[in-house]
């Protein structure tokens, strides 16, 4: 794309299927909103904005995912108007939990939920943005961290990489020095195969890490799945436990035994 | 020039409100003849990826209905849950559950007050626009926002989908030294809250009164929240209530004459849920320094039954709400004590329950189904915006018919005006869409 950019870049933020809570994370960066507003110009923002500038946009931001034939189209049109397109959240990057309807005959559930389904319009699956468009960088979690969203839009900035780690929420237990709910408590824990980025806030709370993040760069399910029987959940429960806020992210991961697994 | 005749205005896009709507109005000479907010929010079919989880976990996936009012969706579901399985939880983690919510009150408020609603008070597009003007006053409320937040991410480990709270309370109870420093910034708050009340009474509020019955929950002795009895005051002063159990009986979608819209009624009539419908049924109830503020603010004195119908008033109220959550928020910190347990345990059990909470926008239903083992075989969810839908519809037709009675607007006006009459409602499209309130999306 070769659209020159002005003196102060453009950003804009888009939504598709989701909670609006990725989206919120950028209005919760309290402490730096008003800076940000004085280094970027805040060029289609509709939650946060009745002002809208028309496109290209240097930086967009998308959350969501697309669950209908019209944000399947739109989508194209958003990358066509973004120089670097970013999605934000695990309904953009993974499918979100709304995927659940992927495993599902979305037919019974647009009856279960609606009166008049014929007044619905929607596809049969919610898939990520890079299932529709090239997307120069994903940021995960359900919802995403504020410090990560804060590190891309600096990155982005001075012109350089995000420094987003792919390693898992373990790493992050072990910097905050929390004892390992697994191995002290025989609680269920996705942290070995999840991304990390959160802070590890689960375990910190006394409970497993539910993988809102999404898997990490080494995933070994293979290794995970007998320790999660073992600490007593069965297999519907396991396979319901990996597949809530990511779709089916973790079995459809590079893993490190090269197989692909099923839980 | 005259703008009469016929005409057709849409606004494709609503700005500063949670989700995706659009509005459609159609006026026909100095008559307004439609009006329609639609919602082309996506489905995400909640009620049915509900179907066939475990129990416990509805108050973490219910939570992603909403990333403004997240807390709003696991309390009714905790709440729905345990009534099936004919659990009460113990005091303190009654207490803690309030202090959460307060945190949740008090960023989504601060949210809607500084930066979706007051913009339009004093003519700008957006938050950023209004810092330019009065920076100090956009410092304030992002700070209060920031309170808010932290009292969140201190009992719930993280503001937007908070993950400490489970089925029977919570995971982890905090340490007092951990609640400690939030008082100190609470105290911070409230000086912030009653200046948000100061603030915004200045600002030039048009004549206009909601026509619909109010519904909040009631709870004897406090200003409802976490827990409380559907409770109705009707546009005639009649003021009734009932039990949870019986709510889908009294709230029903209703074929309306004049469209293919259904729309939610309370007993076959419009009603409102939100902040206007809690101070109505509330007010008297409020801190005494939420009752002072409310009263400086020309709001009448709650104390003495004062109702507000006035929409654009609403941020007024709100902010009075603010105050409120901040002082309980002091309250509840300064008598806290760790609770025996975090948490008590919720054993499955056949059958059915029912949840209400009071949600930043107004009261929140759940209802499950469970069967033996604890799977959930059935849910439904109420959220308040789509309760509100007729009222605001209502609303609007009223306020632009008073616009069109009393001058001669462009439709660039209009359509401001009509925009501005939706913020008014704090509307969360994201909670709307997911649910019932399915024939606003006409394609």
């Amino acid at each position: 794309m070769s659209t020159p950019s002005p003196a102060v870049p453009t950003l804009a933020v888009f939504k598709l299927a989701s909670c609006d809570g990725c989206q919120l994370t950028l209005l919760d960066c309290e402490d730096e909103f008003l800076a940000l507003a004085g280094r970027v110009r805040i060029a289609h923002f509709p939650e946060a904005s009745s002002s809208v500038d028309p496109g290209p946009y240097d930086l967009g931001l998308v959350e969501g995912s697309v669950t209908t034939p019209d944000d399947a189209r739109r989508i194209r049109e958003i990358r066509a108007q973004c120089r670097v397109l970013v999605t934000i959240g695990a309904c953009a990057t993974a499918g979100g939990i709304q995927a659940l309807r992927n495993f599902a005959d979305v037919e019974e559930f647009r009856r279960t939920v609606y009166a008049r389904p014929d007044y619905i319009e929607t596809l049969a699956t919610s898939t990520p943005v890079s299932a529709h468009v090239d997307v120069d960088f994903e940021l995960r979690g359900c919802p995403i961290d504020r410090g990560q969203l804060l590190e891309v839009l600096t990155a982005f900035l001075a012109g350089r990489k995000p420094d987003v780690p792919n390693h898992s929420v373990c790493f992050e237990c072990k910097r905050r020095g929390t004892v390992c709910v697994t191995v002290a408590h025989g609680t269920p824990c996705l942290g070995p195969v999840t991304h990390a980025g959160c802070g590890a806030i689960c375990p910190a709370y006394g409970r497993g890490c539910y993988g809102c993040f999404g898997p990490s760069g080494s995933v070994n399910l293979p290794a995970l799945i007998p320790l999660l029987h073992r600490d007593g959940l069965d297999d519907p429960a396991t396979e319901r436990f990996l597949r809530t806020f990511n779709a089916a992210a973790f079995d459809t991961c590079d893993n490190e035994s090269g197989k692909e697994v099923r839980p | 020039m005259t703008h009469r005749g016929s005409r057709v205005l849409r606004v494709g896009s609503l700005a500063r409100v949670e989700g995706e709507g659009a509005l459609l109005l159609r006026v026909s000479g100095d008559r307004v003849e439609e009006v329609r907010l639609r919602i082309y929010e996506p489905p995400r079919f909640f009620e049915a990826f509900l179907r066939g989880r475990a129990y416990t976990e509805p108050p973490d996936i219910t939570a992603r209905v909403c990333g403004i009012c997240p807390v709003a969706y696991q309390m009714s579901a905790c709440a729905a849950i345990e009534d099936a399985c004919g659990v009460t939880v113990d005091r303190p983690i009654q207490d803690l559950r309030r202090l959460l919510y307060c945190g949740e009150w008090i960023e989504s408020h601060a949210l809607h007050i500084y930066l979706l609603h007051a913009p339009d008070f004093l003519g700008c597009d957006s938050a950023i626009d209004l810092a330019r003007a009065e920076r100090a006053a956009v410092e304030r409320g992002l700070r209060l926002k920031q309170a808010g937040n932290a009292l969140l991410e201190v009992l719930g480990g993280r503001a937007i989908h908070p993950v400490n709270v489970r089925l029977g309370g919570f995971h982890r109870a905090p340490a007092p030294a951990e609640l400690r420093p939030l008082a100190e910034r609470l105290s911070r708050a409230a000086d912030d809250a009653r200046e948000t009340v100061r603030w915004a009474a200045g600002f030039d509020f048009p004549e206009a009164a909601v026509d619909a019955d109010l519904l909040a929950l009631g709870s004897p002795g406090t200003y409802a929240i976490e827990r409380g009895t559907p409770t109705v005051l009707r546009t005639d002063g009649a003021r009734t209530a009932f039990d949870t159990s019986v709510f889908l009986d009294h709230v029903r979608e209703e074929q309306v004459p004049h469209s293919t819209a259904l729309h939610s009624r309370l007993d076959g009539r419009r009603h409102l849920t939100g902040p206007l419908a809690r101070f109505a049924i509330s007010g008297s109830l409020l801190s005494p320094t939420a009752l002072e503020a409310a009263r400086e603010a020309g709001l009448g004195d709650p104390a003495a039954g004062a109702v507000c119908r006035n929409p654009y008033r609403s941020v007024l109220v709100r902010a009075v709400e603010v105050v409120y959550a901040v002082d309980e928020a002091l309250r509840l910190i300064a008598a806290y004590e760790p609770p025996p347990r975090p948490y008590v345990e919720v054993p499955p059990v056949a059958g059915g329950g029912h949840g209400a909470t009071e949600a930043p926008r107004g009261l929140l239903y759940h209802r499950y189904r469970l069967d033996g083992d604890g799977t959930v075989t059935d849910a439904r969810i109420v959220p308040p915006t789509a309760q509100n839908q007729g009222a605001v519809e209502n609303d609007l037709a009223r306020i632009a018919q008073a616009a069109l009675a009393g001058g001669d607007p462009s439709d660039e006006e209009l359509t401001r005006l009509c925009e501005r009459a939706i913020r008014n409602h704090d509307p969360c499209i994201s909670c709307s869409a997911h649910f019932l309130d399915l024939t606003v999306l006409r394609t």
